[in-house]
């Protein structure tokens, strides 16, 4: 499956992890945009064509949550999955990043397997 | 709360948070990593080296650390990023910063009511050989002692009621 990938975290090593994870996962990774918080990401996503994003909840400037409320008004990317990844593992945290729009949420530490088992159906919803 | 109810407070938390610690930290390492901590046998010390530290704050307040020579800050590095040892380089302290963050991350999240009730912060990593770290907790340390690689990693939970 080619997939042109957005992974916005503020960690630089993170953001590695997270596009090594999913070429384990089997992807075929064929553009990796990387952003370093969630107004950077909003950039990137009105200048490119991307099919997934990967995407912290605790960044500064702009969190994971108030990205994805904006992401909706953005016509060319509003219907793109996106994925949280983050350490925050609460119900709570969960239900309110899937209301917020989140097709689904990884918690961290996870293996590629569990970033695949998220990452296929959002894949396959999209298209 | 008296300084002996403190005191009784902390050793209670210690004997019951100790194992949840050790976990949590074998869980980074085993998932993230791909690597086994060993239990330390001994009191060693790693010596001078790198340090990350994550505050936490709301229901639990204190700050997570994790010291460990430079060397095995750079054999993790390595392991998380799947490059060659001789590769690693600035990204070394972005690496430690995230394995504390997701140790504190899966630590509180292990703990009932705690997921919800308390916030982490971003990192701080130091390094350098004369330093000493002093955090405002009324209480003796959470310490738990591991081996990565034959080498001493140190995780220490100051709590502050």
């Amino acid at each position: 499956m080619a997939v042109r990938v957005l992974i916005v975290d503020d960690s630089s090593v993170m953001r590695k992890i997270v596009e090594r994870s999913l070429r384990q996962a089997g992807l075929d990774l064929t553009q990796v945009f990387e952003a370093g918080n969630g107004a950077e990401a909003l950039g990137v996503v009105q200048a490119n064509q991307v099919d997934l994003i990967l995407c912290d909840i605790n960044m500064p400037v702009m969190d994971g949550l108030e990205f994805i409320k904006q992401l909706a008004a953005v016509e060319n990317a509003k219907a793109v999955p996106v994925i949280m990844i983050t350490t925050e593992g609460s119900e709570a945290h969960v239900v309110q990043a899937l209301s917020c729009g989140a097709r689904g949420y990884i918690r961290k530490p996870f293996t590629p397997e569990q970033v695949k088992t998220q990452v296929i159906p959002a894949l396959a919803g999209k298209s | 709360m008296s300084s002996s109810k403190a005191s009784l407070a902390a050793r209670e938390s210690h004997e019951t948070w100790s194992p949840l610690l050790e976990l949590a930290a074998r869980e980074v390492f085993q998932l993230m990593l791909g690597s086994e901590l060993q239990s330390c046998p001994t009191e060693v010390s790693p010596g001078p080296g790198i340090t990350s530290m994550v505050g936490l704050a709301g229901k639990l307040c204190g700050v997570l650390s994790i010291n460990c020579k430079e060397k095995a800050a750079a054999i993790m590095t390595s392991k998380m990023l799947g490059v060659p040892l001789d590769k690693v380089g600035s990204e070394m302290s972005d690496a430690l910063g995230e394995i504390c963050n997701m140790v504190a991350g899966n630590f509180k999240n292990k703990i009932a009511g705690l997921g919800d009730g308390c916030m982490l912060s971003p990192p701080t990593v130091v390094t350098g050989s004369d330093y000493n770290l002093y955090a405002l907790a009324d209480s003796p340390a959470l310490e738990v002692r591991m081996l990565f690689e034959e080498m001493p990693v140190i995780l220490s939970l100051q709590i502050h009621s």
